[in-house]
């Protein structure tokens, strides 16, 4: 560095809102010294430890797995830990909590609803051999061309960033929204599960995915590629057949016989005990 | 669950419009629904206007000499351009919506190729129709008539 260059600084503008006070959100500005490699993350970090202890929000991994982080950057719902100042091409990161939902303070949402809505719509396992799963004596036979039917749709980390981008959403706030939706269809795939007619009850009416017109951009926001759009129209695609009749239901997979006329190798050890 | 103490956060119509940097597949999006709720509002004034046949000749012919002028004529061809791209943008949507032209499942690799990608072509092909229709149409209404 020259002795007349100034070191490269970044300027936030972070939407701060005090739930105690009866103020409405307000923007606050901070600036902080850029280094290459910053995340937006790390700059909220940086404020927090240096500039203003006060500032709130919701993180864990630091590395686009936990899903906790998503917010509103300079106009898009995004991780901060998976941002790099950088690539948004502008010294100001304008940062806000996800909209389409109550914001309980600063940056932190409240994501309480989508939950409700993924929980209504049961993604988990549903069959009826209820013992077996719960006490499992050997594998459920699925094929990878079966697994590759849902597997996209497994990768979500609920960080609620497509709920955010979602135009239908915004409005309505009845409607499940792109997560709930594709979890639903990543189960109705999953060739282990049953429960194909117990979710369709819940996807009737104004909670299922018949609002959803395609806007994208919750496919777009996606920061794991899990595609819910496509979800949502292969989701309608199966409800549409089940109504005409030309769905063919499938009984849930079996388990695995244990092969019986094998033995283990002997350079290979016998399993640690279970911990659980 | 408990009832949220947060402040209200939710885009409402604005998030159809702006409200963020989206993408055209957005913008369709509303320009789907502002065309229906324009093509609503012309069937609803059609209707009422048609229904004055009822009150006789003279109640017919004052009704239509109200909706004659020029201005009407550029209105009709307005409402000609909604029905253009309503039409052809719905037929687009319904085969989606069914699934057909949104791709299979893919594993997805970085940079992610979605269900948007696979309805680009068709996206194109849809809004070359509408333009074409415009186009036309708006010859009909202003040379050729």
């Amino acid at each position: 560095m020259t002795a007349d260059s100034k070191p490269k600084t970044v300027l936030y503008r972070v939407l701060r809102f005090e739930p105690e006070g009866s103020s409405n959100p307000r923007w606050q500005e901070y600036t902080i010294p850029y280094t290459s490699g910053l995340t937006v993350l790390d700059g909220l970090w940086v404020i927090k430890e240096g500039v203003d202890p006060s500032l709130v929000w919701r993180s864990s991994c630091r590395m686009g797995i936990c899903g906790s982080c998503g917010m509103f950057i300079n106009g898009l719902p995004r991780l901060s830990c998976n941002t790099q100042i950088s690539e948004l091409g502008s010294s100001t990161v304008e940062v806000a909590p996800l909209p389409n939902f109550d914001i309980l303070r600063d940056l932190v949402p409240d994501l309480g609803p989508m939950f409700d809505h993924h929980q209504a719509l049961s993604p988990f396992i549903l069959r009826p051999d209820r013992e077996e799963l719960e006490k499992p004596t050997a594998e459920y036979y699925q094929s990878s061309a079966e697994m590759e039917r849902y597997l996209q749709f497994s990768y979500c980390i609920k960080c609620a960033s497509c709920i955010a981008a979602c135009p239908t959403v915004a409005t309505d706030p009845v409607y499940s929204g792109p997560m709930p939706l594709a979890q639903a269809q990543r189960y109705n795939t999953d060739t282990r599960d049953d429960g194909f007619d117990i979710r369709k009850l819940a996807l009737r009416g104004p909670q299922g995915p018949w609002r959803c017109h395609f806007a994208g951009e919750c496919s777009r926001v996606c920061p794991k590629g899990v595609d819910p759009a496509k979800a949502i129209q292969l989701l309608r695609r199966d409800l549409v057949a089940d109504y005409l009749r030309l769905r063919r239901p499938t009984p849930p997979a079996a388990v695995v016989e244990k092969p019986d006329d094998i033995a283990r190798r002997p350079d290979i050890p016998e399993a640690p005990p279970a911990t659980v | 669950m408990l009832e949220s103490r947060g402040h209200p956060n939710r885009l409402g119509m604005r998030g159809w419009l702006f409200g963020g940097r989206w993408g055209p597949d957005r913008y369709l999006y509303s320009l789907h629904r502002i065309t229906g709720l324009g093509l609503l509002l012309y069937f609803a004034m059609h209707i009422i206007l048609t229904s004055s046949r009822a009150l006789g000749q003279g109640a017919w012919e004052e009704s239509m000499a109200r909706v004659s002028g020029p201005l009407f004529v550029i209105g009709e061809y307005l409402v000609f351009v909604a029905f253009a791209f309503h039409a052809i943008n719905g037929l687009r949507l319904a085969l989606a919506e069914v699934g057909f032209g949104v791709g299979k499942p893919i594993e997805p690799i970085y940079p992610y190729r979605t269900a948007l990608d696979e309805q680009r072509p068709i996206v194109v092909v849809a809004m070359i129709l509408v333009a074409l229709l415009i186009v036309v149409g708006g010859l009909d209404f202003f040379v050729w008539h």
